[in-house]
C-alpha cells in the first residue's frame, strides 16, 4: 500500500492567525480505497486542517500535493476541479429545496438550446433516485423538500451528490456529531461503500468509536500537532483515546473516571456491535449492485 | 430510510397519494383558494351590480394587473431572499424621468421611455451591489433609497417643469410607439381589455418558467434558502441577487410607463405605498418572508385578490375606507393559513 502515491498528501503543514499557531508541522495522506480519520479535540486544528486541504485557507509553510504534484489551491473551487470534495457539517443542503434540485444545485443539467435552454428536472430527477439507490437509500420521491430528509439522510445526499461530481476524495466534516448512534451508523455505512467504490475518505471525527468503526488509518491531532498516522493494527481505541485527549492528564484523572470508564466500555461494546452490523449489511448492498451491474 | 426490498411498493403509494400531496405542497395554493373564495362573495354581494360583467372583470383585472407585474417581479427578489420598498418610488421616478426628457429636453417619448429603463436598471444595481457590499439588510437599503429616490424625483422635477406633475404627454412626439405597446387595449364582447393584464400575464409564465424550469431559477431559490451553502457549490449568489434587483426596479419602469402612457400625465408622488402592497400580494401569494420559497404564480393570484376586492367593494357600494382594514386582515390570515398549509404538508410527506 505504501509504495502507492497517494490521492492526497500535505507535508509539514504550518499555518499560523497572527500569533496563534494553529497547525504546526502536520503531515498526513489519503489513498484510494481507503478511510483515513483525522481525530482530535475541540481546538486541536482540525477545522484549520480541513479549510487547507478544501481551499479556503493557504498553508503558511508546507507542501500541497495531490496525486504526487504539488498544488496551490485558490479557493474551494480549485480543490474541486482536482475531485476533492468537502462535505460540512450543516452547510450541505437548502431544506426548501428538493432532493434533484440540492443534488444538482450549481451544476444543472440542461437541454435545448439559446433561450430555450432550461433545467432538465426529468434527467434531475432520475439521476439523483438512481445516485441515491447505489448508496442504498430508496428515496420515493427525488422532488420532496430536503428538509423532510433525517440528519444522516441529508449527509448522505450531500456525499452521493459529490461522488457522482467526480470527486476522488471525499473530505467529511463531523458527518456524525450531531446524529444519534442509528443515524450515524447510516452514515458510517455510506462511508464504507465510497470506499468500497474506489474513494480515498478522509473522515473527520473527535468520536473514536465512529473512527475505529470505518477507519483503515489514524491521524491524530492535539494542540495544532500531530502524533503521527497510525494503521488499525498498530493503535487501540483506548490508546486512541489517551492520545487525543492526552495521557498524562488521563491518568491523573483516571482514578476518578475508573466507574465511567466502565460505563464506557459497556456502551462502547454496544456502539461497536451495532456498527459491525450495519457495516456488514452495506457490504451486502455493494456486493449486491456490483454483481447486477456486472450482469447488466 | 425504507428497506431495499420495497421499492415496487412505495412507488405505487407515491402514485396514489402524489396528486393531492402535490398539490398541498404548492405554494400558491392558498392564494388560489382565496381568489375563488373572494370571486364567490363578490359574485353574490355584488353580482346584480355589474361585478360579474365583462367591463367589470376587465375593471379588477386592470387594478390587478399592475399590481401582478410589481408582485410577480418582488416575489423573485423575495424567493431570493432579499426585499425592495423602493420600487414605490421607482415608479414616481421613471415616469418622471421621461415625462421630463420629453416635455423638457424634446426627446421623443419612446427614447424617453428607453432612457427611463436605463436609469432603473441603473437603481436596481445599486441597490443589490450595495446590499452585498454593506451586508446590511436590504430592508434598510432599500428604505433608504424609498426616500432618496422619491426626494430626488420631486426636487428634480421642480428644478426643470416648476411642477411636480407633468401633464399633456399625449401631445409630445413618440408618443404613439408608447399607446401602440402600453395603451391599448383588447376589445372582447364590448368591454375593453387593456394591454396590460397581457404584460401581466406575459411576465407570471415568463417568471414561473425562470424559477421552474432554468439553471438560474434553481439559483434564485438557494440564493435565498441557504446562500452560504449555494457559494460552496459554485453558484454565483452575489450575481443572482443584483440581476433579481434590476429585474425588480424595471417591473417598477413597465408600470410607470404603463400609467404613463394611459393617463397621458405622470405624477411624482405616483407609486406611494405600491411597494408594501406588492409585497402583500407576494406573501398572500405563498412566498415567505424569509426566502427560499415561493412562487411567481402565487403573486399573481395575490395581485388578483387585491383587484377583485379594490374593485368589488365599489360595485358592492361598500365604503372604500374599509378597504385598508381588509387588506391588512387578508394579509396576517394569509400568512397564517400559508403556515398551516405548508405544515400539513410536511406531515403528509413523512
Amino acid at each position: 500500500m505504501m509504495n502507492r502515491v497517494p490521492l492526497l498528501e500535505v507535508r509539514n503543514i504550518s499555518k499560523y492567525f497572527g500569533n496563534v499557531v494553529a497547525l504546526k508541522d502536520v503531515s498526513m495522506s489519503v489513498y484510494d480505497s481507503e478511510v483515513m480519520c483525522l481525530l482530535g479535540d475541540n481546538g486541536a486544528g482540525k477545522s484549520t486542517l480541513i479549510k487547507i486541504l478544501s481551499g479556503v485557507y493557504k498553508p503558511d509553510e508546507g507542501e500541497y500535493l495531490v496525486e504526487g504534484k504539488p498544488v496551490n489551491f485558490n479557493s474551494p473551487r480549485d480543490a474541486l476541479d482536482h475531485g476533492i470534495a468537502t462535505v460540512y457539517q450543516d452547510l450541505a443542503m437548502i431544506p426548501l429545496m428538493s432532493i434533484a434540485r440540492n443534488f444538482f444545485l450549481g451544476s444543472e443539467p440542461t437541454k435545448g438550446w439559446g433561450p430555450f435552454r432550461r433545467f432538465d428536472i426529468d434527467f434531475a430527477n432520475r439521476t439523483a433516485r438512481a445516485e441515491m439507490a447505489k448508496m442504498g437509500i430508496d428515496i420515493r420521491d427525488p422532488s420532496q423538500p430536503v428538509g423532510t430528509l433525517s440528519g444522516g439522510e441529508r449527509q448522505s445526499v450531500a456525499i452521493a451528490r459529490a461522488v457522482y461530481f467526480g470527486a476522488r476524495v471525499l473530505i467529511l466534516d463531523e458527518p456524525t456529531a450531531a446524529l444519534g448512534v442509528k443515524q450515524a451508523g447510516v452514515v458510517l455505512r455510506y462511508i464504507a461503500q465510497a470506499r468500497a467504490r474506489g474513494l480515498g475518505v478522509i473522515f473527520i471525527t473527535h468520536n473514536p468509536h465512529h473512527a475505529y468503526a470505518v477507519g483503515d488509518r489514524f491521524t491524530i491531532l492535539k494542540r495544532g500537532r500531530t502524533f503521527g498516522t497510525f494503521t488499525k493494527d498498530e493503535l487501540s481505541r483506548e490508546e486512541m483515546v489517551r492520545m487525543m485527549s492526552g495521557a498524562d492528564e488521563l491518568d491523573a484523572l483516571s482514578h476518578e473516571l475508573s466507574e465511567f470508564a466502565r460505563r464506557e466500555a459497556t456502551e462502547a461494546a454496544r456502539i461497536d456491535k451495532q456498527l459491525a452490523e450495519s457495516l456488514e449489511e452495506a457490504e451486502e448492498i455493494f456486493e449486491h449492485d456490483s454483481s447486477s451491474e456486472q450482469k447488466g | 430510510m425504507t428497506s431495499r426490498t420495497l421499492p415496487k411498493t412505495t412507488d405505487e403509494r407515491l402514485v396514489e397519494a402524489g396528486l393531492l400531496k402535490r398539490l398541498l405542497t404548492r405554494p400558491e395554493l392558498g392564494a388560489l383558494g382565496g381568489a375563488i373564495l373572494v370571486w364567490i362573495i363578490f359574485a353574490v354581494i355584488a353580482g346584480n351590480r355589474g361585478f360579474l360583467s365583462l367591463q367589470g372583470t376587465a375593471s379588477y383585472l386592470e387594478v390587478s394587473s399592475y399590481l401582478g407585474i410589481l408582485a410577480v417581479a418582488i416575489a423573485l427578489l423575495m424567493i431570493g431572499g432579499e426585499f425592495d420598498l423602493s420600487i414605490g418610488s421607482m415608479i414616481g421616478a421613471a415616469g418622471a424621468t421621461i415625462a421630463v426628457l420629453g416635455s423638457v429636453f424634446g426627446v421623443p417619448l419612446w427614447l424617453a421611455s428607453l432612457i427611463a429603463l436605463g436609469v432603473a436598471l441603473l437603481v436596481g444595481f445599486i441597490n443589490g451591489t450595495m446590499v452585498i457590499r454593506t451586508k446590511l439588510p436590504s430592508f434598510i437599503i432599500t428604505l433608504g433609497s424609498l426616500f432618496i429616490l422619491r426626494g430626488l424625483t420631486i426636487a428634480l422635477t421642480r428644478i426643470f417643469t416648476g411642477r411636480t406633475q407633468v401633464g399633456s404627454l399625449d401631445q409630445l412626439e413618440g408618443y404613439e410607439v408608447l399607446r401602440t405597446l402600453f395603451g391599448g387595449s383588447i376589445s372582447i364582447g364590448g368591454a375593453a381589455f387593456p394591454i396590460s393584464i397581457v404584460w401581466w400575464l406575459a411576465i407570471t409564465v415568463l417568471a414561473t418558467w425562470v424559477l421552474m424550469r432554468t439553471r438560474f431559477g434553481n439559483w434564485i431559490f438557494s440564493a435565498g434558502g441557504n446562500a452560504e451553502a449555494a457559494r460552496n457549490v459554485g453558484v454565483p449568489v452575489n450575481r443572482v441577487k443584483v440581476t433579481l434587483f434590476m429585474a425588480t426596479a424595471a417591473a417598477a419602469w413597465l408600470v410607470a410607463t404603463i400609467q404613463l402612457t394611459v393617463v397621458k400625465s405622470a405624477d411624482t408622488l405616483r407609486g406611494t405605498q405600491q411597494e408594501f402592497i406588492a409585497i402583500i400580494a407576494a406573501v398572500i401569494g405563498g412566498n415567505l418572508l424569509t426566502g427560499g420559497y415561493g412562487s411567481a404564480v402565487g403573486a399573481a393570484l395575490g395581485a388578483l385578490i387585491f383587484g377583485m376586492v379594490r374593485q368589488g367593494i365599489v360595485y358592492a357600494g361598500i365604503d372604500a375606507d374599509w378597504f385598508q382594514v381588509f387588506l391588512g386582515a387578508m394579509l396576517i390570515v394569509a400568512v397564517l393559513v400559508n403556515n398551516f398549509i405548508r405544515d400539513q404538508a410536511e406531515k403528509a410527506r413523512r
